[in-house]
């Protein structure tokens, strides 16, 4: 269990070298809508090149956690540092954060329909951003390779002039982790990639998933086991917005709490 | 295609109206160049809609706002053009002024003697007025049906407040009585002829601007926009700036459509700031096809003709039902309107005749 860890307070001083190696460090974050705590005193640290599996019953406070990790929802209070405490994320825009190389995937398959696969991963790509910048081709000068090195990773390089809107579901899926790796993250949060998936496909997002997890770390909430045993990795247990329990899924599935709320007996 | 049609219009129309004698067949009256130029500054209303509709999907409902502040912003240069040759013979003031006692010139209306002037207050006011309110709207992140309301808003408090006297804009009369622009008088053939041509280049040169934007990677983001908003959030783009970038060059060309409507019709008034006249251009950019460009146009053309025949017939009192039928037909036979039933015969005409047999049906 990594949990002690969580707690020891890290130096933030940006003019040092920084001293937690965590690629994301999370610590006593708490959020409340209308009295409802989604978060409670939630703390979680994630390794370079780790993949971590997060299950949890609904509600738990997964969604909200990528919120926050995200910029998109601001905590009442706690800690939340990225790139071993090299970026504040509580100080920082939606956009920041993606362009310092936090990737999220949606758990709906959120793609751009009406335009092509290739398209979809050329506005993905790293690179510059601007409205204005965009308009004098910035974005143009992305090489065909590039795109088409993302799409084979994906198993998607034959659609490259395919509508994203004609893919299938899980295709989509694909489509959209592939947007994440374009985007060259250190940092990829995925929100249930099999839901819906064939049994084929969940295996082969698992093998893709394990493969980007080499070079970059994985945050994967899903509630799908045999796809979190296929995984292989640590896994987290989030109930009532904080951590359950942490550690292998065996060791996660035989605690007594884990059982009661989530799994079932 | 598009060009060339536009081009052809701004030569032959104005020919076939000035050089031949008005008893010849292909004479064009100065009424239907009128009517042309007017049909046109409304393409140009609707192209300017189908920009930040049919690409980044903001629906504005009070886009008829840019248009009348353009509007407005020309008929000031051409009141102050009339000089001492009102009703009241007062060189320093207009009519409208000298009739509510007043003494000397708002301070707003300096400089609109020069059209350099106006001209740039036609493309500023709007412009101006569009990023404010886009730059308070995106960054606060109100959208779709939300935001058409707020426009919806601030078309109608801008017709409130231009109602009244105090403004200095001529209340509800609004500016009139317009006699010459750039010191050629506004009812001879040769300036309507010109104003038209003018139009024609405006809606020409509007259209290259549309097209270089929606071709750009900038138009790419701007659909992504359109269909998956947070997902481009996500990817690190600032949605807002892209909006507002758009949402203001839309607005501009609002404005000189506005511009150029009111020297082709002789008047400005608060009415322009209805809100169902906003309703109504976005109908015709509905009707064309939006995210099309020359689909906005064609509606804009399509939908005032209808209006112009149907007015003036047995059905006149029935306009807004005509209207009214024509969106909901619109919506629910052509979802993509004119331009999207093209695109389906194209694709049916080009079918092997191998594929399903309920197709050769739909053809007909």
């Amino acid at each position: 269990m990594r949990l002690a860890t969580a707690h020891e307070p890290p130096a933030f001083d940006p003019l040092h070298e920084p001293t937690t190696p965590a690629v994301l460090y999370l610590d006593d974050i708490s959020v409340s809508f209308d009295g409802f705590k989604a978060l409670n005193r939630l703390s979680l640290i994630i390794g370079e090149a780790e993949m971590r599996a997060i299950i949890g019953p609904n509600g738990a406070g997964k969604t909200t956690m990528m919120d926050v990790i995200t910029g998109k929802t601001r905590p009442d209070t706690g800690t939340a540092y990225y790139d071993r405490g090299r970026c504040n994320l509580l100080k920082m825009h939606v956009a920041e954060i993606a362009d310092a190389g936090i990737g999220r995937k949606f758990q709906k398959p959120s793609v751009f329909e009406s335009q092509t696969v290739g398209d979809n991963i050329l506005l993905a790509l790293k690179g510059p951003r601007g409205a204005i910048s965009s308009i004098f081709g910035a974005r143009g000068r992305v090489t065909r390779e590039r795109i088409l090195e993302v799409l084979e990773r994906v198993s998607l390089a034959d659609a490259v002039f395919k509508p994203a809107g004609e893919l299938s579901h899980g295709q989509k899926q694909w489509l959209e982790i592939g947007m994440l790796l374009a985007q060259d993250p250190k940092l990829l949060l995925v929100d249930e990639p099999v839901a819906g998936m064939t049994d084929a496909e969940t295996e082969a997002t698992a093998q893709l998933l394990k493969s980007i997890a080499k070079t970059r770390s994985v945050v994967v909430v899903e509630h799908d086991m045999t796809f979190v045993r296929a995984l292989g990795v640590q896994v987290t247990c989030l109930h009532e917005g904080r951590v359950l329990a942490e550690g292998t899924l065996d060791e996660v599935s035989a605690n007594e709490r884990v059982i009661e709320v989530y799994l079932g007996r | 295609m598009f060009l060339a049609v536009l081009a052809a219009m701004a030569i032959v129309v104005p020919a076939l109206n000035l050089l031949l004698p008005p008893a010849s067949l292909l004479h064009i009256p100065g009424q239907t160049v009128e009517l042309l130029g007017k049909y046109l500054c409304y393409a140009l209303l609707a192209l300017a809609i189908d920009l930040a509709w049919g690409y980044c999907g903001i629906l504005s409902l009070g886009h008829g706002a840019f248009f009348a502040l353009g509007g407005y912003a020309m008929g000031m240069y051409l009141m102050r053009q009339i000089g001492a040759r009102g009703v009241y013979a007062n060189p320093l003031l207009p009519d409208f002024m000298v009739f509510l006692n007043w003494k000397q010139l708002p301070w707003f209306w300096h400089g609109f003697d020069h059209f350099a002037f106006a001209a740039l207050m036609v493309v500023v006011v709007p412009g101006l007025l569009a990023f404010v309110f886009g730059a308070l709207a995106f960054r606060s992140k109100v959208t779709g049906v939300y935001f058409s309301i707020i426009t919806q808003a601030m078309t109608y408090a801008l017709m409130l407040a231009f109602f009244r006297n105090d403004m200095g804009f001529g209340g509800n009369n609004g500016l009139t009585d317009f006699k010459d622009l750039l010191g050629l008088p506004l009812q001879a053939p040769g300036t309507r002829a010109a104003l038209l041509v003018a139009t024609i280049l405006a809606l020409a040169g509007s259209y290259l601007v549309a097209r270089l934007l929606v071709t750009s990677a900038y138009g790419k983001v701007l659909v992504a926009i359109r269909d998956a908003e947070s997902r481009v959030r996500f990817l690190g783009y600032r949605v807002e700036n892209f909006k507002l970038l758009v949402f203001t060059v839309s607005a501009i060309m609002a404005g000189v459509a506005g511009a150029l409507y009111v020297p082709m019709i002789g008047i400005i008034n608060p009415s322009e700031f209805r809100p169902e006249a906003s309703i109504e251009a976005v109908v015709w950019v509905a009707v064309g096809g939006r995210g099309t460009l020359v689909g906005a146009v064609l509606g804009a053309v399509g939908v005032n003709y209808l209006k112009t025949v149907v007015t003036t017939g047995l059905l006149a009192p029935f306009w807004l039902f005509v209207l009214g039928g024509l969106f909901i037909a619109v919506t629910l036979a052509l979802p993509k309107g004119l331009m999207g039933a093209r695109e389906a015969i194209r694709k049916l005409m080009n079918r092997p005749t191998s594929v399903p047999s309920a197709i050769p049906e739909a053809a007909e």
